[in-house]
């Protein structure tokens, strides 16, 4: 789809042009009220000043060639250049995999056929949440969902406005619900750290109350919750800032709500064993909905990292750390992680894909890399490939996967710049094997 | 080019042909009229064999949200169940929650040609549509989840004209890119975000104050009036609850004659008798359907072993959640829409109540009079996964090999069936009514499950064999649009299907309450909701097919 389209309206690109209802790539909330308007490759977002898709979509792009060893030549050589390493390569690494369903679809069949390992850049953070998904399960809810319904919404951690800038202003504040809840206003708790709470504005935000402690010590704050909730004594609690009582109200709190969320952005649980922390949650959500509703809702997934998951489970059977270099995947969320990989010195040769944001790059390797990326990543090393490629919803057509791994977006062709497709150029490499 | 199959033994009830010795004639993908005198370029000579159009398999969930989560959580499913990749094939891995590329070659080694997922919900049709996509061999479809969205609660609930309704289960028939609507737990997934357990068929929604059969009939009456072919596929109230055999029976009655369809009817036929105040109902409900030629049903055939339930029934999964097996469950709450629930589990031959749900599916195959009227489905992979289906096949047409099946499990529960006494055999004219031309039928599949001129050269040859199960698990031949893509069951080519959907009229005018209502309560814009026809065609990598509906009436 993306190759065609993009060359159709390549014809017009340079042109100026308006754009309504724009699904933004750059975090995982994949807003799509977008207004953007185009004058010859400078984007302009007309409607809001959202730092994420600001800066993504108004990227200046420099000038870009695809390169072989730092010097310039034609697509077709590159991607030559690209098959014969792929072709020798006894154990290829394909990781970054910051893409659209297109490009994650490319990546599969090529891992596939050529034996290779499939990892996310953002997976480490991911497993926060899968690992919990795969032990004990969860119940949790989507973002219509709680920009509706909810009337107790719990801030796990910190720093969600930072992954997700437009959370609060698209899901906690906006002014119609579609229920008549009572009260109108829901109360806003952070366990952790507050944001600017200047971001919470409007007729439905009601009460904020702010548990502050460090987020290492948020597994024990959930741990007293959960046992005040179960009708447990607890006799001490040692979290500097926070007392018993506080514990004592949150859990009266959670019992009165109608429907209640916990809502947290992965890398905003940036402690060592944070799935702990999604755990406790998930358990806590589970406890509380066997005498009222209450749900949880994981944020982040910015990079394509949900979609990532999405294709590679559903082509594979697994999500991401998948390796096929037995033939057949074999999933082991530990064995698979391409840095530990590198580190150990495992792999013959790196293909790092980044279309969205250009700071994602790959990790410092004695290994080759094939380099797909926007062109305004500057990698620490030269690449042994380089191949400049288009951002999906912006140069090219897409679909995304949301945060909430239920809706996918559709991604329009913004006609920025006249870039080759990460999944055409995947499957070019694969064609020339 | 002309490919011929001679000598067959042909069963092609939609053409009332059964065991006849026919020669079958193709020409480009199509089916033809016989050119006894024409050259042939290819030829097989299936004497002896017995031919049969591409098996459909109607209620399938193979493809959607709910199923990448199955796949993602149950990791037991995806260890020691890998498939290494061929020349031919990619590899893939699982067996309840298979990956996609390995259901569709798995469907295709069993003489599958088509597959539809039931349970879409719109708010996540693009998804399922992209895993129906990576999944090849197969013809598919897929069902819109209607009848706990709040917009059509709020119009039910709000008493608008029935022709908004009506304009509103189109559009979502339009923009899902569905063949169908389903409902699921009429109201009940909605009444769980609410904090409720439980909602029969008359119980109000304790916030819309509407009912079950309100909605059930109002879907229903607006799929009939709007020329779906296709009734409102009803996965009812109370799934899985003893004493459920009410709530079916009232169900079929509260449908007046309107066309409908009960799915997965084992889960809904329990009745409360005996010790263990769990018996079984269909029997009663049988008494009732064979009078009520407008009610089809599919099974949900129990089989016993590993699988894994997944469902949009978010308030009956978050009520089995405690059984499930492994220990892990996902519930989730959908974009005022819909929800779902994925629960592993474990069906044991020891149990009593698992024992007896299997009795219950087959005794709901034994006792429907009608093969027209009922599928066989073991609700993939609710029930069981599909690649039971030829055992069960040999269930249903060997009542010595059922009896000895009936010895190994719990005795208590064989004990309290009828199954033992039931001495009904299935035909194999019957079983491809069950598995060819009634799906396709009651679907308004025009030009697949079955033989006749015009349709598309999908054709399953199998080796006639006592063993029914052997016989149906490795077909000799499967055809695809006239292209051998299997033989000896195995996958010989790989082809990429066409999306089967229905298209039935609406006034566009309710695009302008719509689009007010994604801006003011949700988090996506109409237009962006709606799944594009080239986001399914995708340059050629898919392709569409509009099967004909009826005028719209009003």
């Amino acid at each position: 789809m993306a190759i065609t389209e993009a060359r159709k309206s390549g014809s017009e690109r340079g042109s100026t042009a308006r754009y309504e209802d724009v699904a933004c790539p750059f975090c995982g909330l994949l807003c799509d009220d977008l207004k953007i308007e185009r004058k010859g490759d400078q984007l302009k977002v007309l409607n809001t000043d959202c730092v994420r898709a600001v800066s993504g979509f108004e990227r200046n792009l420099p000038a870009s060639s695809p390169m072989v060893r730092g010097k310039k030549v034609g697509l077709d050589e590159a991607v030559e250049a690209a098959a014969a390493l792929v072709r020798k390569s006894k154990l290829p690494l394909y990781g970054g995999l910051t893409t659209d369903v297109e490009g994650m679809r490319a990546v599969m069949q090529l891992a596939d056929r050529t034996g290779g390992v499939v990892d996310h850049v953002l997976s480490e953070v991911q497993y926060r949440n899968l690992k919990v998904l795969q032990t004990n399960g969860w119940i949790t809810s989507t973002l219509t969902e709680v920009r509706n319904r909810a009337d107790l919404i719990i801030m796990v951690g910190g720093d969600v406005q930072k992954f997700n800038p437009r959370f609060y202003e698209r899901v906690v504040s906006p002014p119609d619900s579609m229920f008549d809840l009572k009260p109108v206003r829901r109360t806003v708790v952070f366990l952790g750290k507050a944001p600017d709470l200047s971001l919470l504005k409007g007729p439905r935000v009601g009460e904020i109350v702010v548990l502050d402690c460090d987020l290492p010590r948020l597994p024990e704050l959930l741990s007293a919750l959960r046992a005040r909730l179960r009708g447990a004594k607890v006799h001490e609690l040692d979290i500097p800032g926070i007392t018993l009582a506080d514990v004592e109200a949150l859990a009266e709190r959670c019992k009165a709500a109608k429907y209640g969320v916990f809502a947290w952005a992965p890398p905003g649980l940036d402690v060592p064993h944070a799935d702990i922390i999604v755990q406790q949650v998930a358990e806590i959500t589970k406890d509380l909905t066997a005498i009222t509703r209450f749900a949880g809702l994981p944020l982040g997934g910015n990079e394509g990292v949900v979609t990532g998951a999405a294709v590679c489970t559903w082509l594979s059977g697994s999500p991401p750390r998948v390796s096929f270099a037995s033939g057949q995947p074999d999933y082991d969320p530990y064995l698979y992680s391409i840095s530990r990989m590198l580190a150990s010195g495992e792999g013959d040769l790196l293909i790092w894909l980044a279309s969205f944001t250009p700071d994602l790059l790959p990790p410092k390797t004695k290994l080759p890399i094939i380099l797909l990326g926007t062109p305004a990543v500057k990698p620490a090393q030269t690449p042994e490939v380089f191949i400049p490629v288009g951002t999906p919803g912006v140069d090219h057509r897409g679909l995304l996967v949301r945060c909430d791994s239920v809706v996918s977006l559709p991604l329009k062709d913004l006609g920025r710049a006249e870039l080759p497709v990460a999944a055409d150029v995947l499957a070019s490499i694969e064609s020339a094997l | 080019m002309l490919t011929k199959l001679t000598g067959g033994k042909v069963y092609d009830p939609a053409h009332k042909v059964s065991g006849e010795i026919r020669d079958i004639y193709v020409r480009d993908g199509k089916i033809v009229p016989p050119e006894p005198n024409a050259r042939a370029d290819q030829t097989y000579d299936v004497k002896g064999k017995i031919v049969m159009a591409g098996a459909i398999d109607p209620h399938t969930h193979i493809g959607g949200g709910k199923v990448t989560i199955a796949r993602m959580m149950l990791t037991e499913d995806h260890y020691g169940t890998e498939v290494p990749r061929t020349e031919l094939t990619r590899s893939g891995s699982g067996d309840a929650v298979p990956s996609t590329l390995l259901a569709g070659y798995r469907y295709a080694e069993m003489g599958y040609t088509a597959g539809f997922e039931p349970a879409m919900l719109p708010a996540n049709a693009r998804q399922a549509h992209m895993e129906l996509a990576d999944t090849p061999m197969l013809d598919k479809g897929a069902f819109a989840m209607l009848g706990s969205d709040d917009f059509f609660l709020r119009q039910l609930a709000a008493k608008q004209e029935f022709e908004r309704i009506k304009d509103y289960v189109a559009w979502t028939m339009h923009a899902a890119q569905a063949i169908a609507v389903k409902v699921v737990n009429p109201g009940g997934i909605s009444d769980f975000k609410f904090n409720q357990r439980k909602l029969d068929l008359d119980e109000e929604h304790i916030y819309y104050h509407i009912t079950p059969r309100d909605i059930i009939v109002t879907l229903a009456r607006a799929l009939q009036e709007l020329g779906v072919v296709h009734p409102l596929h009803v996965h009812g109230c109370n799934l899985g609850v003893p004493g459920n055999v009410e709530t079916t029976l009232a169900t079929i009655r509260a449908a007046e004659g309107l066309p409908l369809h009960l799915t997965h009817i084992q889960f809904h036929s329990y009745g409360t008798e005996g010790d263990r105040h769990f018996s079984s109902g269909a029997p009663r409900i049988h008494e009732l359907l064979n009078k009520n030629p407008n009610i089809s049903i599919d099974v949900g055939q129990v089989m016993f072993g590993q699988t894994c339930t997944a469902s949009g029934d978010s308030m009956r999964q978050f009520a089995i959640s405690k059984n499930a097996s492994p220990k892990k469950s996902v519930i989730m709450d959908i974009e005022c829409d819909a929800g779902c629930g994925v629960v592993p589990m474990r069906y044991r031959d020891k149990s009593y109540v698992n024992a007896l749900q299997w009795c219950i599916g087959l005794e709901t195959f034994l006792l429907m009079e009608d093969p027209w009227r009922i599928f066989l489905t073991t609700d993939h992979p609710n029930g069981a996964p599909f690649y039971t289906y030829p055992h069960l096949i040999r269930l249903l047409m060997d009542k010595g090999f059922r009896d000895d099946m009936l010895q190994k499990i719990n005795p208590d529960a064989a004990a309290m069936s009828i199954v033992g006494s039931l001495t009904r055999e299935y035909s194999l004219d019957e079983i491809a009514i069950m598995t060819r031309a009634g799906p396709a039928r009651s679907l308004g599949l025009k030009n697949i499950g079955h033989l006749g001129t015009g349709a598309c050269a999908d054709i399953t040859v199998y080796r006639d064999n006592a063993n029914r199960e052997t016989m149906f698990a490795t077909p000799e031949l499967v055809f695809k649009n006239g292209e051998l893509v299997v033989r000896d069951g195995k996958v010989i080519k790989v082809v990429n299907g066409a999306t089967h959907v229905a298209r039935p009229a609406y006034d566009k005018s309710i695009e302008t309450s719509l689009k007010h209502y994604f801006e003011d309560y949700h988090t996506m814009r109409m237009g962006n909701f709606a799944v594009s026809d080239d986001e399914i065609e995708n340059n050629g990598k898919g392709a569409l097919i509009v099967e004909p509906g009826r005028a719209r009436a009003s």
